[in-house]
Parts: C-alpha cells; structure tokens; sequence
C-alpha cells in the first residue's frame, strides 16, 4: 500500500480499493453499536469479492460505508476509505455523488421495493443517464434498450414502457441491474441481489453478473449469507463475525483449506444436498454478539468449540497463513495441534452444549 | 410435471390423504383465476415427515393452508384422522384444528407483539379449557425447555426481546402444548441465518421423535427438505411433479423440473459450482397455466406431446413416482417411453 500514487492522480498499478481499519460506529440509546471495528482488505480491479456472514456481523454496513450510504447523524466513521488511490472515507454525500454512478453503484436485495412503482422501466434507467452523463432523452433511451438488453430481458423496447408492478421478481432484479450497469461502474456492490428470488432465478441472476463483470472488467461485491453463492461466483471470500473481519482467502484456497473455526462451523452448519436424509446438523450454539459490548478477546469465543482462556482475553490480530493471500484471525485455528487436541477432546464427551446437538 | 393421478398413493392406514385438491382464487372480477392448487392428491403416514418443494407461487403453501381448510378448497378430499375435513363445520372443524397446528415462515410477526412469551404459549390451553391451571402451567414450563426456551424469561419477556431463531421456538412450543398429531411448517427456517437455520432443523427431529409427530415441511430450500424429509413431493405450477423418498429423489431425479432444481442449488463448493449454468426462463403465469405437461415451456426435454397431453404420476421405481413422459431416467435404463406408458 505504500506505492500508492499522490491524491488526484488515477492509479492503474493498484488495488482499486483499499481499506484500513475502517470503523462504523452508530450511537444509540444503548450505547455505541459497533457494527464494522476495524475492517482493512483491499480488491483488484476486475476481481470479485464476496463478503460472507450472518446477519448483524456488519457485513451490510461495511459496504454501505465504503458507498458512503450511512446517515451521517450519530454515525462515527473512521479509517480509511481509498478508491482508485483517492481517499473517499471523508467525502459527504454530495462529493459522493461524482463517484456513484460513474464509479460505484449497488444492487440491493429486494427489487420489489427499490425500484419506483410510479415511473415507467425505461425512465427508471435512462435517469442515471441524463444525470451522471449527461446524455439528451432520446439517446438516453436508445442506451436503456440496449441495456435492457445487456442484462437478456426479452421485449427490450416494449418493457421500457412497462412499471415495475408488471415484471417479475427476477425481471425486476434485472431491471436493478440494468441501472446499476448504465454508467459504467468500475465497482459493482451487489447486497443479496438474490435472497428474495427463487432459486433457478437466483441461479440466472449470478451468472447475468459474473458475465456482465467479465464483459466489463468490472469489479465486485457480493454481499451475501450464503456460502453456496459466493462459492462459484467470487474469486476472493471475506468472512465476517461481529464487525470484524476474521478470514479472507481466495475462494478455492478458503474452501480447501478454511482456518477460522467460525469460518468451519458456518460451513458446517449448513445442510448439505449429497448428505443422506436426517443427517444431524452441527449448529453452532448460542448468539452472535451484542455489539454494543462485544467480548473482550476473540468475538467469536462464546460460541467457539475450540476456545481457551487466551480467546476469551485477548483479541486474536489477523496473521497471513501459509498461502501468503490467506488471512485469518485466530489463536488456535483449524489444523493445529491445540485445534486437534480439543476435537478429540470433544469427540469423547457427549455433546450437550446448546447448539452442537 | 403436470402430473396429476394417484399412483402414489399408499394402501392402509395414512394419518392424511388428500385426494384431488384444487384451490382456485379469482383475479378481481376479471372472471380469470388462479389456479393455485390443481388436483393435488398427497398422504401422509403416521410418523412420516413429508417435504413439500417447489419455486414461489407453486402452491406448496396453498396447499398447506387448504389441508387445515383454510381457506377451504374449492374441491377435492382432505381426510385426517380417518376423517373428512372438507364436511365439517363449526366446533367440530374447531376441534380437528387443535389435531393439526402450523407453523409459519415470520416467527416475529406470527407472535403477537404485545403478551408475555408464555401466555402466547399457554393461550391454546386456555381456550380449550385443558386440565387445571396448575396441569396448564406445567405443561407450557416443559414444553418451553424442551425447546430450549427459559420458561421465567418468557413470564417476564415480549417477543422483541427474543431472537429470531427464539421466535420461531417459541412458535414451536405454542403448536406442541394441545399435542398435536400434524404440524405443517410452512417454510420454517428460511427466515433465520444458516447457523440457527441448523438448531431450529434439529429441534425439529428431536421433538418429531419425542412426539411421534408427523409433519409435513413445506420449503424452497431442497437441501433443507432432503435433511428433515422421509418422503419428498416436487411442486410446479399447482401440480407434482414427482414423489419419492428423500435420499431417492436426490440421487436420481426422474422429473426434469428436479432436476433442473437440483442443479441450480448454489454449492458451497468453488469447484462444482462454476461447471453450471442456470435453465432459462421463469415460472409461467397460475392464470392461464401452460397446456399439455406445466413445465414443458421451460423443460430441454419436452416434445410435442408434452404440450398436448398432460403426464400422469406413474412408478418408475420402489415408491418413486414421476408424472413426466419422457422422465430423465426410471430405474435401470433410461426410459423413453414413446409409446403409451406401460408403467405401473
């Protein structure tokens, strides 16, 4: 990160987003939440990214924060934000509209409800168009069909007359991402696109994505919950626990070889299709943390099979593994002899823990 | 699949069997309907959990609704217990209710907002009268720590202040206290994260066990299905498509349509998942359902008479049933049964 470029200057050579301990903090009646603590990745440029974990991990806000989505009253942000080497973390909302659109723009989980039910599709895209470059109505139009289009929506010149209301979900999302995709973003955040479809229309709208990011070079984000998604549709995983990020890998290194026994458990957890029936699933007890008082050590511990005294302490920092790309944050990860000793430990004590059983 | 037929339905005793059940709703006053439900027949045995699948809009959940008669079909028979639903009435429909309990997709919103925990627990036991107030009070103590709720915390607590996944064992412990015989979970678990997704799931064999309950589990999840399922039911467009046991249906999908499901599963596995690519298309419109086999606008399988002659549920293998003509395979070889269906 030291050869990045002076402020100003465009930066091919490097990442084309970098982040260093950014912090969101929100203040509540409770006390202060602290939903991202502390987050430092960066992602090159045409790479895919998918940021992994449960709700309330912050994964959410953590891409809202690098958008600069957040309210700014009773929000604390901290750190360091750069996009193509140019420090972004501290730009208010109306600087940031340069950026969206043009650099960044996002994709949200329920198209029912982000799109406007009282203008017509085809207005819906070409707005961005006129805005953010500028172009006359007509040409702004002929642009919507063909992105229509883009993104294999049958019909293209009759839907741009259509309203949201007669097009179906994943026609919707289609829609979403049409508008996303009109300026031409260089970093697409993509927040569950997928969470509200059925799943062969889920599977059309990941692969419409990972063509749209190769046919454009694009970058992106994927927000998601489901390790099924990002696994064939990312190049890189971040997996996050309670407002830190606790493992990031590329994708097939990640799943090869996983260190963080959150990142293991999640796995574990979820049903697998080539198990047999009435297969028990490995549940991972008790709650994500309050994050208000998060724990003192590892946030992960209170639910961690493998914790000792020095999890529940000390804060585990994020080291490099083997495979110089592969980070993750934990004291006694999966594969060493400590992890190895408590498995067999547990292997001869009936589960009776909450969640495992 | 557009199957209708009852081929696959079982001799003898079954706790439910549903036979023909349609469930039609008008648009407006256009005079169209959707044909939610479209000749469904189903059974279910004592003890068994039966998973009923398919994409938004299939009428899994409809068909859910209608077998506790609500809203009542517009035809067909619903049998439970021995006995016929769709001819009761009043108290008597009443008390075959408290027989068959529900449990819903929003365990927030499905609990209401302003009552303590327990008393939303305890409130069927009130209404029914059962036992002495002190047999009542047991029984929802026991039943909220068998499902790992603290029962003082749900006298003194409203739901907001549980968790999701709380929620939706709270919602399980209201259907077990009048000691059902059915539950129908209507998509239980899609609403709660993987992690606590896998502790509601368990919960749900543990106490299928300690109740001998029988239950069916309506999801869009299949991997979620074949986990809790002993038998599984593939829905399209208000028809089924294909039943058979579980592990059966996963490992060799007869009907095109669970096939196409199956494969478009996302994997949490880099090296499966980038090999596939998705079927084209989206379910077509329950008003004016395609003719012929329903799947056969979306099927890479379907042929001329696919659009003309509806399939009907056939064995192709030991209580494997598919309502497909020309089905991916049907036992050994593949069948491509050109001429009529010689099938069981």
């Amino acid at each position: 990160m030291s050869n990045i470029t002076q402020a100003g200057t465009r930066d091919v050579e490097g990442p084309l987003l970098e982040l260093v301990d950014v912090k969101t903090h929100f203040k509540t009646h409770r006390g202060l939440v602290r939903a991202v603590d502390g987050v430092s990745f960066s992602l090159d440029r045409g790479k895919a990214l998918g940021i992994v974990g449960e709700s309330g991990s912050g994964k959410t806000i953590l891409s809202r924060s690098i958008m600069g989505l957040l309210p700014s009253k009773g929000t604390i942000r901290e750190g360091s934000i750069r996009f193509e080497g140019k420090e972004i973390g501290n730009l208010d909302r109306k600087q940031m509209r340069g950026i969206w659109g043009r650099e960044m723009a996002m994709i949200f989980q329920d198209p029912m409800t982000s799109l406007n039910p009282l203008m017509k599709i085809g207005r819906q895209i070409a707005e961005p168009l006129r805005i953010h470059l500028g172009m006359d109505r007509a040409g702004a139009w002929q642009t919507a069909e063909r992105l229509l289009q883009d993104v294999r929506i049958s019909e293209a010149s009759r839907r741009l007359n259509q309203y949201p209301h007669e097009l179906s979900g994943g026609m919707r999302q289609r829609v979403m991402i049409a508008i996303a995709m009109a300026c031409g973003p260089t970093l697409l955040f993509a927040d569950e696109p997928t969470t509200a479809l059925d799943v062969t229309v889920q599977a059309q709208i990941l692969d419409l994505l990972n063509d749209q990011r190769e046919e454009r070079n694009m970058s992106l984000i994927l927000v998601t919950h489901d390790l099924g998604v990002v696994a064939g549709h990312t190049d890189e995983i971040a997996v996050m626990y309670g407002g830190k990020l606790v493992e990031k890998a590329p994708t097939k290194v990640l799943f090869a070889r996983m260190k963080m026994p959150y990142t293991e458990a999640l796995m574990q957890s979820i049903p697998k299709i080539d198990d047999p029936s009435h297969t028990r699933l490995l549940a991972i007890g008790g709650r994500p943390p309050d994050l208000v008082h998060p724990p003192l050590g590892c946030r992960f511990a209170p639910r961690c099979l493998y914790a000792r005294d020095k999890c529940q302490t000390e804060e585990p920092p994020l080291v490099q593994a083997e495979d110089p790309a592969h980070s993750y944050a934990c004291w006694y990860p999966v594969g060493s002899a400590e992890y190895h000793e408590a498995k067999a430990r547990l292997a001869e004590t009936p589960v009776t823990v909450g969640g495992r059983g | 699949m557009a199957g209708t037929g009852k081929a696959h339905l079982r001799n003898g005793e079954a706790l439910l069997r549903v036979e023909d059940l349609v469930v039609q709703f008008p648009v407006g006053r256009t005079g169209l309907v959707v044909n939610a439900v479209s000749g469904i027949s189903l059974d279910v045995l004592k003890g068994e959990t039966l998973g009923l699948v398919g994409e938004s809009g299939c009428g899994k959940s409809t068909t859910g609704r209608a077998i506790m008669q609500l809203p009542r079909p517009n035809s067909g028979s619903v049998q439970f217990e021995g006995k016929e639903l769709t001819a009761m009435a009043g108290d008597e429909m009443r008390e075959a209710r408290t027989r068959m309990q529900m449990i819903f997709q929003d365990p927030v919103s499905s609990l209401n907002p302003r009552r303590k925990v327990r008393d939303i627990v305890m409130e069927p036991l009130t209404i029914w009268d059962r036992g002495t107030k002190a047999d009542r009070s047991k029984l929802v103590d026991r039943v909220l720590e068998e499902v790992g709720i603290d029962p003082q915390r749900a006298s003194e607590s409203q739901p907001h202040q549980f968790s999701g996944g709380q929620c939706q064992r709270i919602s399980i412990a209201r259907s077990l206290v009048l000691d059902p015989s059915l539950i129908i979970c209507d998509e239980p678990v899609s609403a709660l994260d993987v992690s606590v997704q896998a502790q509601v799931l368990n919960l749900l064999e543990d106490l299928k066990a300690r109740y001998g309950l029988t239950m069916i589990f309506i999801a869009h999840d299949l991997a979620v299905v074949k986990n809790i399922s002993d038998r599984v039911a593939v829905m399209y467009l208000g028809k089924i498509c294909e039943v058979a046991r579980s592990d059966d249906l996963y490992h060799e999908p007869a009907h095109h349509y669970t096939n196409v499901l199956l494969q478009s599963i996302p994997v949490p596995d880099p090296d499966v998942a980038v090999q596939r690519r998705a079927i084209e298309g989206e379910p077509p419109s329950p008003v004016l359902p395609p003719s012929g086999c329903r799947f056969h606008t979306r099927c890479p399988a379907a042929a001329a008479r696919c659009s003309a002659e509806e399939p009907q549920l056939r064995e192709i293998g030991d209580g494997h049933f598919v309502a497909c003509h020309y089905p991916v395979h049907g036992g050994e070889a593949p069948v491509t049964v050109r001429s009529s269906g010689t099938a069981a």
